[in-house]
């Protein structure tokens, strides 16, 4: 079989195996086949050899053997070698590699072929592999000027480009070429033109200046493409050249980015392509897009910033989601800046957190949370656990941390930021994050006139489910501290719970201790609660001194030694129990025992009772009584 | 700038890996195994945009793709591309392999994967856009290969035989006539080459 197998029945091969091992096995036979056909001499099989060895590559493995063969292939006189050879060279070799440069000489030659094709594979390949050597080497072959076919134009300024990219001073080489095919005709070398000024700007900040100097000519050129008739050679749903326009688009913005004049040189033309670029299909959208972002960039009046937001508000209302997801975007980078004019379509937005996109639904809420103000709180607030009753569960923590920031800095009243939390709590309480109970329990303390209005809500809650673990660890801190308002059996500003005696308060907190779905750390809270209530309803604290005697042989360490502790404040020290157990003064969010979220706190569990209680006033005993005291007066 | 371009099935299987930047072979691989398993998790009714995976330069880049049939077209792109523009990009490149393949299909890539390249060659170079309109990237693509078969000389009989009996105008031709692993051995005539 004198060219070895055709690459249609190799990979029929290789695609017949039937696990890895197998298809492993049959690539090395193949690869070894391979190698033996490229051993031997000239037998006019090798393009196809080589076209053989890149499928395998592509599949994943070694094939660095062909290496030599492409160098050798790309020296080849006839087109179809060469052009196997460039596509092996592109895979296969590297800028780290030495192989690389022995077809340096070839792309030297390449480069001024007599076919164009020839020139084209050069261009290709060095653009998209040639190392900074190479580059440095080939680049004054490179003569923008000097080339007829105009194709080959683009393809070498394209080339150009990388070669200002691996080799940055070579930029002064292109320069004065790039200027100059500013002025021609041809779509396709203004394409070049324009991209490689771009590159040459973005790395030198002279050549930037100087290039500012050509803004009035892009700008004709852009008014030339807006308002040019249909041109059936360049046409793309009804706009001419879009690609064309997107890429003078991002020049002007570069260009006017940080500079007065230049951005008052394009204002006009921005302004009317703004307004004249029809956005029904999605090539008119791209242009409109980069037209909206240049707009942002640079130095713009006020009322075309005003006119680029209002077009991505009406990018929201797109059927397209791509459209929607890219407007969001762009919407909240300009959102510090633009505040106002994005309030404006605050709606739209929040409309967009119904969306069936997960992504454009993520925007939407990080959209929504920056524009929360004073004046919309309530509405917005609305929305926002709207959402979060549905929300992806991905998306919960987060939306649940950005309601507590916006409550915290916008609540209109304490009840309503109370409130807010509760029901947060209630949706997703399992997604918040732990500094949230103790912040909450904070607030609360606060809200000296809402403490029977607070614990009559908590204990409505808990009394319903107890499965959520923060809500619950704050239920039963509350009722600790509260449970006399709560047995009161009145409140002004809620429907009271009937609750008809300390039996039932204590049915409920024992639910809690006893039930598998509650943590360590709630148990602890439900047993001191159990505990304070001790000294808020002094009659019978039988079944009390019961529960927490119970525990005093619990297998939790923590609660063991609270409730071991809690009996002595029973036997020993039952005198001072009323001062141990009551009720506890406003927190203040500065204290060293509060945690703000900083790990220093810890977690509720940890929270240093020392420090706090220090604020309490104690007698001064002994000090191995003074230790049993602090231990007892933990904040929960 | 575009990063890489690849296609790869319903099942991860690479059909075209194009890098434009420099990555070893095994971060290729990675690249290729991570962009599947980022892409193929998107459900069919979300947009079409992705931040790109830790290993192709994470939120800096965007992965914007298309779903065909059995076969997902991935671009990476950096934050200087326009989204739209290639997502337009991508439906030019499958509707150009559908006009050179007649009805392309997942083995035409399979079997063809070099003159993919070629096709690709076309419409983008060092990682930049170069032709977008589908009729220019035709003629070139056609112009090329009219220069493969002039050199092919007596070596291209068989192939020209043929291309000559699929363009007959038989009724009722199958589709894909295979017959391209016939071997057809050529005498060894010194003179002839």
């Amino acid at each position: 079989f004198p060219k070895g197998r055709s690459s249609g029945l190799m990979i029929r091969v290789i695609r017949g195996a039937r696990t890895q091992g197998e298809e492993r096995g049959v690539i090395q036979r193949e690869c070894a086949a391979i190698r033996a056909q490229f051993r031997q001499a000239d037998n006019g099989t090798r393009s196809h050899n080589l076209a053989k060895l890149l499928y395998v590559h592509m599949l994943g493995y070694p094939a660095h053997f062909g290496q030599m063969e492409c160098v050798r292939l790309i020296a080849s006189p006839r087109y179809n070698e060469k052009r196997v050879g460039y596509l092996g060279a592109m895979m296969l070799l590297d800028e780290k590699q030495d192989a690389s440069l022995l077809i340096t000489n070839s792309i030297k030659n390449d480069l001024s072929h007599s076919s164009q094709y020839v020139q084209s594979l050069a261009l290709c390949t060095l653009a998209c592999m040639g190392s900074a050597e190479m580059c440095r080497d080939l680049a004054p072959e490179i003569d923008l000027m000097k080339l007829i076919v105009k194709t080959l134009t683009f393809q070498a300024a394209l080339c150009a480009v990388h070669m200002v990219r691996k080799v940055p001073e070579l930029g002064e080489l292109f320069t004065p070429a790039a200027r100059s095919l500013l002025s021609e005709k041809n779509h396709g070398v203004l394409h070049g033109a324009v991209v490689l000024i771009t590159e040459l700007c973005e790395r030198n900040p002279d050549t930037l200046e100087q290039f500012r100097k050509v803004v009035p000519e892009l700008v004709l050129m852009m008014k030339g493409l807006v308002m040019s008739g249909y041109s059936p050679e360049h046409n793309v749903a009804g706009i001419s050249d879009p690609f064309l326009q997107v890429r003078i688009l991002r020049l002007l913005r570069i260009l006017g980015r940080n500079n007065d004049t230049a951005s008052d040189a394009m204002n006009d033309l921005l302004a009317q392509v703004a307004t004249n670029t029809d956005s029904s299909k999605t090539a008119g959208s791209a242009v409109l897009y980069e037209t909206v972002l240049t707009v942002m960039d640079i130095k713009s009046e006020s009322g075309l910033r005003v006119l680029a937001v209002n077009i991505l508000g009406r990018f929201l209302l797109n059927n397209d989601r791509n459209i929607r997801y890219i407007s969001m975007t762009s919407l909240q980078k300009i959102v510090q800046t633009d505040h106002n004019a994005v309030q404006r379509h605050r709606g739209t937005i929040v409309d967009c957190l119904k969306d069936q996109d997960a992504s454009v639904k993520r925007r939407a809420l990080e959209l929504s949370l920056a524009l929360v103000s004073a004046v919309n709180i309530r509405s917005l607030m609305k929305e926002l656990l709207l959402f979060l009753s549905s929300c992806p569960p991905e998306l919960r923590a987060h939306t649940t941390s950005g309601i507590f920031n916006a409550a915290e800095r916008y609540a209109p009243s304490q009840r309503w930021h109370i409130d807010t939390i509760l029901h947060v709590l209630t949706t997703a309480g399992g997604d918040v994050r732990d500094e949230t109970v103790p912040n909450l329990i904070q607030l609360i303390t606060t809200a000296t006139e809402l403490h029977c209005y607070t614990v009559h809500k908590l204990y409505r809650a808990l009394i319903t489910d107890i499965s959520v673990q923060s809500l619950v660890q704050v239920a039963c801190w509350c009722i600790g501290e509260y449970g006399d308002l709560l047995l009161r059996g009145e409140c002004e500003e809620t429907e009271p719970v009937q609750v008809h005696a300390l039996d039932d308060v204590l049915d409920a907190l024992e639910t809690v201790l006893q039930s598998h779905m509650s943590s360590p750390a709630t148990r602890g809270f439900a047993l001191t609660a159990t505990m304070k209530l001790s000294t808020r309803i002094t009659h019978n604290v039988d079944r009390i001194r019961s529960i927490v005697s119970i525990y005093g042989s619990c297998i939790d360490v923590e609660l063991q030694q609270r409730a071991v502790e809690y009996n002595a404040l029973f036997k020993k020290y039952d005198h001072m129990r009323a001062a141990v157990l009551e009720r506890m003064p406003v927190i203040d969010k500065s204290s060293p025992g509060h945690t703000n979220g900083e790990s220093a706190g810890g977690t509720i569990k940890e929270l240093e009772p020392t420090k706090l209680t220090q604020e309490i006033v104690f007698p001064q005993e002994p000090s191995n009584q003074v230790s049993d005291e602090n231990d007892c007066n933990k904040l929960s | 700038m575009i990063k890489a371009i690849l296609i790869f099935n319903n099942h991860g299987k690479p059909r075209l890996s194009k890098f434009y930047e420099h990555y070893s072979e095994d971060t290729e691989q990675q690249i290729i195994r991570e962009t599947f398993h980022l892409v193929s998790k998107r459900d069919e009714n979300v947009c079409n945009f992705l931040e790109g995976g830790m290993l192709i330069g994470g939120s800096e880049n965007k992965l914007i793709y298309r779903h065909y049939a059995t076969l997902y077209f991935v671009f990476c792109v950096d934050s200087s591309e326009s989204e739209l523009g290639i997502l337009g990009l991508i439906q030019v490149f499958v509707e150009t392999l559908d006009k050179c393949f007649e009805n392309v299909c997942e083995l035409d890539l399979i079997f063809h994967v070099d003159k993919v390249h070629n096709i690709l060659a076309e419409m983008v170079m060092g990682g930049m856009v170069l032709e977008t309109n589908m009729n220019e990237i035709i003629t070139q693509v056609d112009a090329q290969n009219k220069m493969e078969k002039s050199e092919a000389g007596i070596a291209g009989a068989p192939a020209r035989a043929v291309s000559a009996v699929k363009n007959m105008n038989l009724p009722e031709m199958p589709r894909n006539i295979n017959i391209g692993d016939i071997s057809i051995k050529v005498p060894n005539l010194p003179s002839f080459k």
